[in-house]
């Protein structure tokens, strides 16, 4: 079938739905491609680069429409764009369904089909067709190269011999697509950033590109599985929680970019008029949300504002547009691969398999029927966050329960040593004389004291105290000097021999111990 | 001559020791400590020798002065690396000097009965102590005395064998005489039986026979034991050091030697107590020699040890902010601890947090390793035990295991048929990227097969440790 790709009316647009590189793989599916004359000279790809590429330039837009089967764009078509095609021709671009009913019923009474590519589920299988977030991408970069250009100063720090230069506290609202790539950009141009999102789930996400994720305490979260990786409105708390932490970092933040964007509702306001007046003069805000209205309050569409506090606003919404090379390089690569979707043979005929999810999800209007909204797909978009195991939470009673379990376990085991112990020295106490019960308790003490002193004793001393008590140990040097002055010559001689080798072990001991403990310092 | 002032002097001096014990608590206090145990043991000596009982001054005057030189010398000489064979050593005297003590007592009690009323009462230091004993005193005087020197022979065996391990003269080994634990069992029934005898006739060969079995048994346990166990087994003999001079002070009715052989004693429990918690094995399977039976055949390791060059660890140094230096028994053989405190002191003047994690059981002694990491000047405060660091080392750029082994091993957590299965160790592997430095690819004191040398992440640095590491710093830059 004949592929045909129009120039973009909408005002400010530079991408076009079709490179020379995409043409040249559309063939390769067994279609053919045609091009109105023009359409990628904003984006760079002249007219002569698509005939080289065997591409049938047609001078008109109508030319186009007579001769394609399939018309692709990039922006979603205007009323007498639609008007303009012929019954039961396919349409491939962005079309937003849910905010164009009226075109909608429109297209489907003409039985056109169309294919809008911000309709691809998200899937892993349908990343490949995925041009919201291609463009996402694009678009989080450049706000960051926007923000620069309007920030008078460095991203990175630096000390130079003319001063010191601070750098940049960037705060990215919002870790989708955009978010991300912005948090990427930012980080690798030295700034200091960090990024909130109301998944908790991307926190990893965002520290794996390097920012720091401003947590919020909150119990509720929710989980970004149900709604295919999206954010979804939250609760009024929440938002209040949010704000407060918002304004918190205000005063700290030089650059601002907000990419907070529900599915098929305006943009939540979440940077508000009291947080832009908190913020130092010179800083930089960029809305990407601004084609919804903006996140910031102050945001005006497809302009740049400063403030009377000297905060500059963006609220460009052609980011994209604005690298439109890339931009469409990457865009009919979408395209290209959703017709691959849509040529499952190869042969040059479209096959419209409502059964496909990826093509079910983005057909907005089919057989002169709308289509939208689609069924939910049969593969979730992600697995569900597994619920995190959680300690049992003890409450007070429970733990003062424990304790006095633990308490009264402990008391029962002492008592019952005591007893038994008491006992055996009550025995002993029977048979043994007074003289030997009297050196017995001077033991036991002595054991005991001996229990409580060790314990405290640190791991890193273990070897002098090794040394120590063995030192102290030759106090068997005693026994020796009372039995030395003995009648008996073996005696004397035994005693003398004790006498010696515990000296060594005194003198030894005590000065091997202050060599190690000499050695011992703080840092 | 004065029973008052002697005592008097006892209870000071028990206080110092004590005190002394105490003073271990920290690093700053026990420099304060070691005076307290000199103040403590200088009083003693000098209350016994001029209180009762003692003679023959010049002798003992003259013998401390020679072996305190030969100590003094000897302390002064000793490296920082030989000082578990220098404790074991120094055990041996006191078990030694114990069964002397013992024997003494024994002879003056058999020369006591031989002679008349009129004759004992004539006596004076100790002999006139044993001979105002009564019957019953008497048989409470040769149970004791029999302890103190079944007590003392034991260690005097068991340390000896424990030097020899340690100094390298004994092989390592685990190694035991056919019948095992029979032969122990056997020597231990002989000296209760000889016990009996000792008890009904007072026989000196009774003594001597049951003195041979007890050294028998010293040098059997302790050959029987790993040198792996090292750390257990010379703090159990410093504790039987303090048994034996406690049951040597019952025999001489002498309450300081009582109480300071029980303080001795407990110590020496409760530091074995440790070493074995550490190692997660009971202190009998420790005794009684080996890891104990596995139930299973180990678990396969997959993968290959990976050898890395200097240039490469030293790339990696460079790059990381954090680093956690496992030091074990190797450092101390290859004597690496002057150029691990140099690497230290370079990576930490490039900013670096640099820090030791310490395993209970590193080492051949309990603590052994930070008295080496003390002696190369690393500061003390950046050397951490195991329970403070190892929640630390997923968010670690760097480990570098020295010459450890077991202390690393991730089969006692990840392996349950593992003869280490559930010791506590170090959990390096957790770090982005772990360097051992050791000799070669065999298996370290216990024979386990350690899986962390096939982790993805672990790169093997063969070769002498303190000849890898003098290679090593000046990469460092």
């Amino acid at each position: 079938m004949k592929i045909g790709a129009l120039t973009e009316i909408f005002a400010g647009e530079n991408r076009v739905a079709m490179t020379p590189d995409s043409a040249l793989q559309l063939v390769k599916l067994g279609h053919t491609a045609c091009v109105q004359a023009g359409a990628g000279a904003k984006a760079g790809f002249s007219d002569a680069l698509y005939a080289a590429a065997g591409v049938e330039v047609l001078p008109t837009a109508a030319a186009v429409v007579d001769a394609a089967d399939v018309i692709v764009k990039v922006r979603g078509p205007e009323a007498d764009e639609l008007a303009a095609m012929r019954d039961g021709q396919t349409l491939i671009s962005f079309f937003w369904p849910a905010q164009n009913a009226e075109l909608l019923e429109a297209a489907a009474k003409k039985s056109l089909t169309i294919v809008a590519m911000d309709m691809v589920p998200r899937i892993s299988r349908a990343q490949k067709m995925d041009a919201l977030s291609s463009m996402a991408n694009i678009a989080g970069y450049r706000a960051v190269i926007e923000a620069g250009n309007n920030f008078g100063r460095f991203f990175t720090g630096q000390v130079t011999a003319a001063g010191k230069v601070p750098p940049a506290k960037v705060l990215i609202v919002g870790a989708g697509v955009a978010g991300l790539a912005a948090i990427g950009t930012a980080v690798s141009l030295g700034a200091i950033v960090h990024a909130f999102d109301v998944r908790p789930e991307v926190a990893e996400q965002i520290e794996s590109m390097g920012a720091s994720f401003v947590f919020l305490e909150f119990e509720a979260t929710q989980d970004g599985a149900a709604t295919g990786g999206y954010a979804a409105p939250s609760s009024p708390e929440f938002r209040e929680k949010q704000l407060a932490k918002f304004r918190e970092l205000a005063p700290e933040m030089d650059i601002v970019i907000t990419t907070a964007l529900i599915p098929g509702r305006p943009a939540p306001k979440l940077w508000t008029e009291d947080m832009v007046r908190m913020m130092k003069p010179g800083s930089v805000i960029v809305d990407l949300a601004a084609e919804r209205g903006g996140n910031c309050d102050l945001t005006v569409p497809d302009q740049k504002i400063v403030t009377d506090n000297g905060v500059t606003i963006v609220g460009y919404t052609d980011f994209p547009s604005r690298m439109a090379a890339q931009a469409s390089t990457l865009y009919s690569t979408n395209i290209r691969h959703m017709l691959t979707d849509l040529t499952p043979k190869k042969d040059g005929v479209i096959a419209h398999n409502m059964e496909d999810d990826v093509i079910r999800g983005a057909t907005a209007a089919h057989l002169g029927a709308v289509t939208y909204p689609p069924p939910p797909p049969k593969i979730a978009a992600i697995a569900a966050a597994k619920p995190k195991p959680k300690a049992v939470e003890l409450t007070p009673v429970e733990r003062r329960a424990q304790e006095v379990a633990a308490f009264k376990a402990q008391t029962r085991n002492q008592v019952a040593l005591l007893a038994v112990g008491g006992g055996l020295m009550l025995l002993a106490g029977l048979y043994a004389p007074a003289s030997f019960m009297a050196h017995f308790i001077v033991f036991v003490l002595a054991v005991f004291v001996g229990f409580q002193v060790i314990w405290n004793v640190s791991h890193s001393l273990h070897t002098p105290l090794m040394a120590v008590t063995n030192a102290i140990s030759s106090i068997i040097i005693l026994g020796a000097l009372m039995q030395i002055g003995s009648g008996s010559w073996l005696v004397v001689i035994l005693a003398a021999a004790s006498v010696f080798m515990a000296g060594i072990n005194i003198f030894g001991g005590f000065m091997v111990t202050r060599r190690m403990l000499a050695m011992f310092q703080k840092s | 001559m004065d029973y008052g002032f002697t005592t008097a002097a006892y209870v000071v001096a028990a206080v110092l020791f004590i005190l002394s014990l105490g003073g271990l608590s920290g690093q700053e206090s026990a420099k304060r400590a070691v005076w307290y145990g000199i103040a403590g043991m200088a009083l003693a000596v000098a209350a016994t020798l001029y209180g009762p009982g003692a003679g023959n001054w010049l002798i003992s005057v003259v013998m401390i002065a020679i072996g305190g030189a030969i100590g003094w010398v000897v302390a002064q000489r000793v490296q920082m690396t030989e000082m578990p064979q220098l404790v074991a050593a120094m055990h041996s005297l006191v078990g030694l000097a114990a069964v002397f003590i013992g024997f003494n007592t024994h002879l003056e009690l058999v020369r006591v009965l031989a002679m008349d009323e009129a004759a004992r009462a004539a006596l004076d230091g100790f002999a006139a102590v044993v001979a105002h004993k009564t019957g019953v005193e008497v048989t409470i005087l040769r149970v004791e005395t029999f302890l103190g020197i079944f007590i003392g022979a034991v260690t005097f065996t068991g340390s000896v064998i424990a030097y020899g391990k340690l100094a390298g003269k004994v092989d390592g080994k685990a190694k035991k005489l056919p019948g095992g634990h029979v032969l122990n069992a056997g020597a231990a029934i002989l000296s209760v039986v000889m016990l009996g005898v000792y008890l009904q006739s007072g026989s000196s060969l009774a003594l001597i026979a049951m003195t041979l079995a007890a050294l028998f048994i010293g040098y059997h346990l302790i050959m029987g034991i790993g040198g792996a166990d090292m750390p257990v087994v010379v703090s159990m003999l410093n504790s039987y050091s303090g048994w034996a001079a406690a049951a040597i002070g019952f025999s001489l009715s002498n309450d300081l030697l009582i109480v300071v052989g029980a303080l001795v004693g407990s110590s020496g429990a409760i530091l074995s107590y440790i070493m074995c918690k550490a190692m997660n094995r009971s202190f009998i399977s420790v005794i009684l020699g080996g890891f104990g039976g596995t139930t299973g055949p180990a678990m396969e390791i997959a993968g290959e040890q990976i050898a890395i060059d200097t240039e490469g660890v030293a790339a990696a140094l460079n790059d990381a902010d954090s680093v956690i230096i496992i030091p074990g028994y190797g450092m101390a053989v290859a004597q690496a601890q002057q150029s691990v405190s140099e690497l230290t002191r370079k990576l930490r003047a490039r900013g670096k947090t640099v820090r030791f994690a310490i395993h209970p059981v590193a080492g051949r002694l309990p603590g052994h390793m930070n008295v080496l990491l003390a002696e190369a000047k690393v500061p003390y405060d950046i050397v951490l035990e195991m329970d403070e660091i190892n929640e630390d080392f997923p968010s670690t750029d760097v480990a570098i295991v020295i010459g450890s082994n077991d202390i690393v091993n991730p089969a006692a957590q990840e392996d349950p048929n593992s003869p280490i299965a559930g010791m506590p160790v170090l959990e390096c592997w957790k770090a982005k990227q772990v360097f051992v430095s050791k000799r070669g690819q065999g298996t370290g004191y216990s024979g386990i097969e350690n899986p962390l040398f096939y982790k993805e992440n672990t790169r093997m640095f063969y070769g002498d440790a303190k000849k890898s590491l003098d290679a090593l710093l000046p990469l460092i830059d």
